[in-house]
């Protein structure tokens, strides 16, 4: 079924969703205990969204100690698995070997800091389902959202000046397509759908690992951004820092104090400084240049 | 694959060992996905590196790599000795009851060698393994398996050695872990519960290659797993057309697996006498016995009307094997002089072979090569191997090279074999580009081209060419649609079969492979793939989604199943005596009064369970071989090191390696030891590539960028390698280097009480394509199975230096 991709909010743009028509929020579920890091849906996210471009490809740093396919997420590759070794310690004192893939992209946040944080009108807009997506054509690369996002997802490119992420397939999900990456996942541990059928089938599938040895087990959905778009199954769920999740993502202070005091505040001071200019030509009239006058005496 | 890919959704256990499904059948893996997630299925990963498949697991232990036949002798053993086997099964579907003569020696008694060895031959005298014959001329069997010479007691007695701490000590594992993972394997051998297992090359690729395969195919006879949706023995194979490829021949088979011929075997009667077994059992339906219907009608398809009842359907003309022509022995032929040009299709021999170094010397030695394919690979261009694959000068190569262009699998039509057995129709996608060529086209033209050489020009044997049937409305490029008829097979004169009464008529496309005859009236190029192409039409094409077998996913009408389109071979197995299936909840057949029903028999529909007619049909048995004469090394799966190895053999330190490897002689066939090379080192594939191909693609290599060598920490430290530090690696035929890729994955191993280190690095790379890097085969001993002349790819010495 194609999403209602009306849009709820725009940065830098007061003005409420303009949107009536209602839609449920979607999401991507990642089930890491059924993740292979196969890469398919890298591969997948390359190719649909034309991101393929062999000389930057050769420029990007290989990581070694790894299978990671890079260290970072970039301007061009949107949709990193994150390989990470780890040792747990078990409460009978074994340790046990765990190789953890997750992969990393944007979260597509209910309360997303990029939108908060970018003052260009319209270069973030989030849909009334949800979905967070860059109006690069708006986009002033100012990198504010970089700052914005505690995930640390969007990334600026070098060439065109402009800032980049996920978009969720926006232009399949218009289409009634689930996201290139869901498309091509074989083992379904990518699953797309409405949040809330998300959210039971991770309910069950932690159960289900609870039982089978994974007592931490746990859905991230962080609740500091009011939850987010994608949403993960964690085998050891206490600890998401393991997978390169944040433990408590919130939106940096610094953009909750730009947008919740400062901002504001400097409308205000523009808004009062707009209305001593009426107030002032109301009294008083125009204000007239000294030189001005000279010339348009000469004139006359 | 004895089940299907989807049927892995229906097991309870799914033990992965030898293979590595999520990291190279990454598709196919989603059905070990779906039963751990529906069936709460157990997933068991064995293998000597904590690989992408163990990270999903839910049990992993790590072996040294070559002693899988340990590992699974002491599941065997854990099983006989906590009585964790099947007992109804074992006793009416196996040859456990079986007697075996008087003489026979088992290793354990005879400091590791069963009897009969000779030593200057480097093989056996197997007349000590045989069965005990009754007057009769069955096997004598006990069915109470008391009976001291009875195979259950022997096998008892054999794998009795194998005690969970001679498997840690072998293996290098702990003895807790193996318990642990024992405990699970062998919980399927309750009637109602199944397991799997899934391998691949990490079995084939050793010098006990087959024992491996044997070793796992008795734990799941004596588990009752084998022939039951949710159980089987399941070979992963690696190539989309790879089971097609050996189902339609190799150097030692012909189509169908029928046998190649022998020089003794000058005449067709003495072909289908010595290839056509005796059953063994009353009850065996020894569907071998069928053996000259499938080699006449295969006759009838290679030469058509030229062969006929007078020239023994011109039996003489098919080559005789005198000797091992497997494909090493091809290229040490050509090493040697012997063999003078090679053609190389869809192959890369330079990169696929042991020994890089001396495949290509021994390319440089040929008069002319052809290789035809989509890439310049490393064979293609062997006469511009760098330096350090020790060329000659390019100046003294005679060879004359040809490079055919050859189209792609997604520029043809044709059809796939899977894993699965399935026969899929696919359809050319893109014409191929510039010259390329389909094969088919390829190989006509070559046809047409040597027929009229032969007629000009005459020749020392000139009618197996110039007589072939050859009767394809464009002779040049042939309609592959036109081909699959051929294999499916026709009727050439009409007949009434004597036991259905059912008419036939020339020209008409035979139903299946149950009415192929002797008597050249019908024509089919491989008997086993017969019934995919019928009157009903081309059956690989069907794509019908519909799962007709109550969710256990058989999909009759999807494809064609060879044989017969059989989803689960050996199904009788999946129903007790009285044909009742051992779990209802996943039938495979059953008998329903008059007769079985569901998936499609293997087995006469109309047999009654009281007739008693063994399951195994293949067998001469008629039941599922704990004990196997046929193996080369013995008649029960010992472990023998690695050809290449650490440490002396734990269990008879004077035969450590399989004592019959096949080995060679040049002077650049050297195999090391453990003073010089002291590390495990073994090969592997990664998800990103596919073999030599996808370094030529630039979106694949960017997902994993160059060659590697996986190292344990604790090595890296005792060696002072750090993430990302040059190293090279070297065996007694060569050296690679690399980037070190140090991890927590790979662990040191107790060995015998001694620490055994372990690395490994992947293929995938070599001197031709976009991405370049060294041929992980410049180190690979040539040492090959016995029995399968694979060589050991998977386990061989080195040395690790910083480079």
């Amino acid at each position: 079924m194609p999403s209602n991709m009306e849009l709820r909010r725009i940065s830098a743009t007061p003005s409420p969703a303009t949107g009536v028509r209602t839609a449920p929020t979607v999401a991507k579920m990642i089930d890491t205990t059924t993740c292979i890091g196969c890469k398919a849906c890298e591969v997948a996210c390359q190719e649909w969204n034309d991101l393929f471009n062999a000389d930057i490809a050769l420029e990007a740093p290989s990581e070694f100690g790894s299978y990671q396919t890079m260290p970072d997420l970039t301007a061009n590759f949107w949709n990193l698995i994150r390989f990470n070794e780890h040792v747990e310690k078990r409460p009978d004192g074994s340790e046990k070997f765990h190789w953890l893939m997750a992969k990393d992209q944007c979260m597509h946040c209910e309360d997303p800091g990029c939108l908060k944080a970018c003052p260009a009108p319209g270069a973030i807009v989030q849909y009334t389902n949800g979905v967070v997506d860059f109006q690069q054509e708006h986009c002033i690369g100012c990198e504010y959202c970089v700052t914005g996002c505690p995930f640390d997802i969007p990334r600026l490119s070098k060439k065109t000046k402009k800032v980049y992420k996920c978009t969720l397939c926006t232009d399949r999900l218009a289409y009634g397509l689930e996201p290139a990456c869901i498309k091509a996942c074989p083992t379904g541990c990518l699953q797309f759908g409405t949040k809330e059928h998300l959210v039971q089938i991770a309910n069950a599938r932690v159960e289900q690992l609870k039982h089978n040895g994974y007592e931490k087990a746990a859905i991230y959905d962080p609740p500091g951004v009011g939850g987010t778009g994608v949403i993960y199954v964690l085998g050891l769920g206490d600890q998401p820092e393991l997978y390169g999740l944040p433990n408590d993502p919130h939106v940096p202070w610094t953009v909750s104090v730009w947008k919740h005091a400062l901002k504001p505040i400097g409308s205000l001071l523009m808004i009062g400084a707009l209305l001593g200019t009426i107030i002032h030509y109301v009294r008083y009239g125009r204000n007239e240049a000294p030189g001005m006058r000279k010339v348009d005496r000469e004139e006359v | 694959m004895t089940n299907n890919w989807v049927d892995i959704k229906n097991a309870d256990v799914i033990l992965v060992m030898g293979g590595n499904p999520a990291e190279n059948h990454p598709c196919g893996f989603k059905w070990a996905i779906e039963a751990k997630k529906t069936r709460n299925a157990k997933l068991i990963c064995v293998d000597p590196r904590f690989n992408r498949t163990a990270a999903v697991s839910d049990q992993f232990v790590q072996i040294r790599s070559g002693t899988d036949i340990a590992f699974l002798a002491g599941v065997m053993n854990y099983m006989l000795t906590n009585n964790r086997i099947h007992k109804e099964y074992v006793a009416n579907y196996t040859n456990a009851p079986f007697l075996i003569k008087e003489g026979l020696l088992l290793p354990g008694d005879n400091d590791g060698l069963f009897s009969g060895f000779d030593p200057q031959k480097r093989a056996y005298d197997k007349s000590t393994w045989a069965y005990e014959m009754g007057t009769d001329n069955f096997v004598k069997v006990d069915m109470t398996l008391e009976d001291p010479r009875c195979v259950f007691q022997l096998m008892k007695k054999h794998y009795s050695r194998y005690t969970a701490e001679m498997v840690a000590s072998i293996c290098g594992c702990s003895k807790e872990d193996f318990l642990k993972a024992a405990e699970m394997i062998s919980s399927t051998y309750a009637p109602e519960k199944a397991g799997t297992i899934m391998y691949a090359l990490g079995w084939t690729h050793h010098s006990s290659a087959v024992q491996n395969i044997r070793a796992a195919a008795s734990m799941q006879l004596l588990l009752g797993n084998v022939g039951r949706p949710g159980g089987g023995v399941n070979a992963l194979r690696g190539h989309s057309n790879i089971q097609g490829a050996t189902d339609m021949n190799q150097t030692h088979t012909l189509p169908g697996y029928l046998k190649m011929p022998k020089p003794e075997w000058q005449s067709l009667k003495e072909f289908i006498d010595a290839t056509t077994p005796k059953k063994l059992r009353p009850n065996s339906m020894n569907y071998w016995e069928n053996t000259d219907k499938f080699m006449v009608s295969m006759l009838k398809a290679f030469w058509g009307s030229a062969a006929t009842t007078e020239n023994d359907f011109a039996y003489s003309w098919l080559p005789k094997m005198d000797r091992d022509y497997s494909w090493v022995y091809i290229y040490d032929g050509a090493y040697n002089g012997i063999v003078k040009g090679v053609f190389s299709f869809g192959m890369n021999p330079v990169g696929n072979g042991p020994h890089s170094k001396k495949m290509v010397q021994a390319l440089s030695r040929l008069d002319w090569l052809v290789v035809a394919e989509n890439f310049e690979t490393e064979t293609a261009s062997f006469w511009k191997a760098p330096k350090e694959y020790d060329p000659p000068a390019a100046a003294q190569i005679k060879t004359e090279v040809f490079m055919l262009p050859a189209a792609n699998f997604a520029e043809k039509d044709g059809v796939f074999t899977n894993s699965s057995r399935w026969l899929q129709w696919k359809w050319k996608v893109v014409d191929p580009p510039g010259d390329a060529k389909a094969d088919q086209e390829i190989i006509g033209r070559l046809v047409l081209k040597l027929r009229e050489l032969y007629n000009k020009e005459g020749g020392k044997l000139p009618d197996p060419v110039v007589k072939m049937a050859w009767n394809y409305s464009n002779p040049v490029s042939p309609n592959l649609e036109e081909v699959a008829k051929e294999v499916n097979g026709k009727v050439l004169e009409d007949f009434t079969d004597e036991k259905t009464k059912v008419d036939y008529k020339k020209g008409q496309q035979v139903p299946g492979y149950a009415v192929l005859r002797a008597d050249g009236k019908t024509l089919s190029g491989n008997w086993l793939h017969s019934g995919y192409y019928t009157e009903a039409g081309n059956l690989a094409m069907r794509r019908n989604p519909v799962d007709d077998s109550g969710g256990l996913g058989a999909y009759h009408n999807w494809a064609f199943n060879w044989p017969a389109n059989r989803r689960i071979m050996y199904n009788r197995a999946s129903a007790d005596l009285n044909g009742k299936p051992w779990d209802p909840k996943r039938p495979g057949i059953w008998w329903n009064g008059e007769k079985w029903v569901g998936d499609v028999p293997d087995y006469k529909p109309d047999y009654k369970p009281e007739e008693m007619i063994g399951p195994f049909i293949m067998n001469p048995e008629g039941v599922g071989k704990l004990y196997a004469v046929e193996m080369n090394e013995g008649p029960f799966p010992e472990h023998y090191e690695p050809y290449e190895t650490p440490v002396d053999n734990p269990l008879h330190p004077k035969v450590s390696s399989n004592p019959v490897t096949k080995l060679f002689k040049t002077k650049m066939d050297v195999y090391g030891t453990r003073d010089k090379f002291p590390i495990v080192c073994t090969t592997f594939r990664l998800t990103e590539h596919f073999h030599y191909w996808t370094k030529h693609e630039a979106i694949l290599n960017q997902l994993q960028q160059e060659f590697f060598v996986e190292i344990p920490e604790e090595l890296a430290k005792e060696k002072g390698i750090k993430h990302g530090d040059r190293v090279k690696v070297s065996s007694a035929r060569g050296s690679v280097e690399g980037k070190a890729m140090v991890t927590k994955r790979i662990r040191p191993l107790k060995v015998a009480g001694q620490t055994v280190w372990q690395i490994g690095f992947p293929i995938h790379w070599g001197y031709a394509g976009k991405s370049v890097g060294p041929l992980a085969n410049t180190l690979t001993p040539t040492a090959l199975d016995p029995n399968s002349s694979t060589p050991e790819y998977k386990a061989f010495l080195v040395s690790l230096d910083k480079a």
